[in-house]
């Protein structure tokens, strides 16, 4: 089993017809994703990449029966095209785009309150690398190659520091069953707690390695979540023990503003809470290999 | 993005929050015309610079006759002012915020910024204006008062009543408190804030409700639709080399080390930065060249970093994905041609169409130092650094 995605997922692309939708379509249905169209108002009825595009999200899930999106749309859009797939039923959603605002972040968010448990789409990101279940499917727009199919759940607000451990963790020809990019925005559609919370239950995943940052909650949230709720082993890394407080650094999300948001202060919790830590960027893999060897 | 004080306090008296009578002066002449035009008979001349704790650093003189004020507005202009939230190099003062003094009752703070715990608009008051929200939470956390509001619908009235009960404000003023607390709501939500502080918020002897003091940070991503917040913008507040960097699309901090970054991803760039202090460095900054970085963004870092004299050597670590290291070989190549650079150079690349990049890197006979691994980056960064 994987989580979230599976070579039997239908995928559709928003804002297929653009530059970015095009080439990351592309090199998703080479990986083998099951891409079934895509979606670009005003475009509807006609073929790209040999497949069908639609006007509508609604549209596209009616004639192709596509449960998992993917937004390639501007920022100032991005909003709106997120609320057109939950509202068309789409289950999945990965948000890659960078620079949409906190307000409409909160909004969509909100929207989304209105659906059911069962029915709620799960959005991932924005601002991240998107999702892939090695061998199985990419909804996202990580090199495919450097994943190994396997059995360690990744979780990452970073897209390169999470493709830094898949990388890693193939060198030592360990595997991933799914790895997640959160994003690295303040706001997002799923927290680490969302995600590790999947992986749990999730019978092809034996431990979870959770890449955070400098800045918000969510690390901590995710490791009280593991210590209450949890039975595989969390490893975790956090970048930023060099920066400076009260300074965004590049991610909108990753500025110490308050108590346990520094990278320090998230380690000395997360200790707490039992789950190994990383010491270094470069060790991801051989402390996720340390624990598995202990199993 | 930041404001200053006297364009955060029109955005606030636009959606009908008072503020004591005032107006902007650019010279010492100007100042006393317009203390005469303000009226009265005590006035406060106030440095606008981006940053809090003005009145320690010197920034706030309170003056009893037009000629001070003149000569008030003569010593601040011009003048870098050093507070404990501008570094050591201060911040400089261009303009002069000229204002009638008020008789204080009370002082109180308001406060208004995103809770990300419970994504929410969350409003901060206390009794104790004047002091920092920091300083307030550490010494006088008992009268702080909370209220998180739904954005879906909005600050409602009582939400402003228990806030205004609860800074025990008299039953006469209460209907005026709820109006100006709703009033810094509506500007938070309505242009896009990431902050909004009123510190003080104060009671006048005459029994008004005035915004004394007001900080507004802004959305970055929201300015593309809030076209006369972002023309508020005030470059000479913000570091020269950030503000390069800002424009050409890429994400710069600046820092005291001496291995000049040029990362993709930021939390790669912290990795790196962490890694880079592991191997016994220190970085000169923190630089992430995004997401989709296409060989003029390259060129951009590079003539970015080549500006900062603290740089001995240059670490470049790509870990291709959105981008493809093919592009970023090129983009490399393409900036060397055009940028002399007299420091050594450390190339990682990882990722999408690795061996495609490090022939271009080979073939261009660049005179570089190829790193494998993040490790082996900071370390040859550092060793070459120790030679």
């Amino acid at each position: 089993m994987t989580v979230l995605i599976d070579k039997n997922t239908k995928i559709i692309i928003q804002g297929f017809t653009g530059k970015m939708g095009s080439f990351h379509a592309d090199e998703m249905i080479k990986y083998g994703s099951n891409v079934v169209g895509g979606v670009t108002p005003g475009k509807g009825g006609t073929k790209h990449l040999n497949l069908p595009v639609f006007n509508t999200v609604k549209e596209a899930v009616n004639k192709t029966g596509a449960d998992a999106s993917i937004l390639f749309v501007p920022p100032a859009f991005a909003a709106d095209s997120a609320m057109e797939a939950a509202d068309a039923g789409i289950k999945n959603c990965v948000a890659i785009v960078d620079g949409i605002p906190s307000h409409d972040m909160i909004r969509i968010k909100r929207y989304m309150r209105r659906y059911t448990k069962s029915s709620k789409m799960t959005l991932v990101g924005p601002n991240c690398a998107g999702i892939i279940s090695p061998g199985k499917a990419m909804l996202g727009i990580m090199p495919g190659h450097i994943y190994q199919e396997g059995r360690v759940g990744i979780i990452s607000r970073s897209g390169t520091l999470g493709y830094e451990a898949a990388q890693q963790l193939k060198n030592l020809n360990i595997g991933v069953s799914t790895s997640v990019g959160i994003g690295g925005d303040p706001i997002n559609g799923s927290s680490f707690r969302d995600i590790i919370e999947k992986f749990e239950k999730d019978d092809g995943t034996d431990v979870v390695l959770m890449i955070g940052e400098i800045g918000g909650p969510q690390e901590v949230a995710a490791g009280e979540f593991a210590k209450e709720n949890m039975k595989k082993p969390v490893i975790a890394y956090i970048a930023g023990l060099t920066a400076p407080k009260g300074r965004v650094m590049g991610h909108a999300g990753a500025i110490v503003s308050a108590y346990g948001e520094s990278a320090i202060e998230k380690v000395e919790i997360l200790k707490e809470c039992g789950i190994t830590i990383s010491k270094n960027p470069s060790v991801m893999g051989d402390t996720v290999k340390s624990v598995l060897e202990k199993m | 993005m930041d404001i200053h004080e006297y364009q955060a306090k029109k955005i606030l008296s636009d959606f009908g929050v008072t503020i004591p009578r005032g107006g902007i002066v650019y010279s010492p002449e100007n100042a006393e015309n317009k203390a005469r035009e303000i009226g009265g008979s005590k006035w406060v001349v106030k440095a606008q610079i981006h940053s809090g704790a003005r009145g320690k650093a010197g920034g706030i003189i309170i003056c009893n006759t037009p000629l001070e004020v003149a000569q008030a507005t003569d010593k601040l202009l011009g003048k870098k002012l050093v507070t404990n939230q501008t570094g050591p190099e201060g911040k400089i003062v261009n303009r002069i915020y000229i204002e009638e003094a008020t008789d204080i009752e009370k002082e109180l703070y308001l406060g208004l910024v995103f809770d990300r715990s419970s994504e929410s608009i969350m409003v901060v008051a206390s009794t104790e204006g004047g002091m920092s929200v920091e300083e307030i939470s550490k010494e006088k956390p008992e009268t702080i008062i909370r209220s998180k509001i739904e954005v879906a619908v909005g600050m409602q009235n009582f939400q402003a009543r228990e806030l205004a009960f609860g800074l025990g404000i008299e039953s006469d003023l209460i209907r005026r408190a709820s109006d100006t607390i709703i009033g810094c709501y509506k500007a938070f939500s309505e242009l896009d804030a990431t902050m909004v502080e009123v510190n003080p918020l104060v009671i006048s002897k005459q029994k008004q409700i005035l915004a004394l003091d007001c900080k507004m940070s802004f959305d970055n991503n929201a300015m593309f639709r809030r076209s006369q917040v972002s023309e508020l913008r005030d470059k000479t507040q913000e570091d020269s080399k950030e503000i390069f960097a800002s424009d050409r699309g890429l994400n710069y901090v600046s820092l005291d080390g001496n291995i000049g970054n040029i990362i993709n991803g930021a939390g790669l760039a912290m990795a790196s930065m962490d890694m880079i202090q592991l191997a016994g460095g220190s970085p000169a900054n923190f630089l992430d060249v995004g997401g989709g970085a296409t060989p003029e963004k390259i060129v951009k870092a590079f003539k970015l970093i080549t500006m900062d004299e603290k740089v001995k050597v240059i670490l470049v670590n790509i870990f291709a994905g959105i981008n493809r290291c093919d592009w970023v070989a090129e983009g490399i190549v393409e900036a060397l041609k055009k940028i002399e650079i007299k420091v050594p150079l450390v190339i990682r690349l990882a990722g999408t169409n690795v061996e495609k990049g490090n022939k271009i890197l080979k073939e261009s006979k660049i005179n570089y130092i190829e790193a494998n691994t993040l490790e082996d980056a900071a370390n040859k960064a550092v060793a070459v650094l120790n030679k």
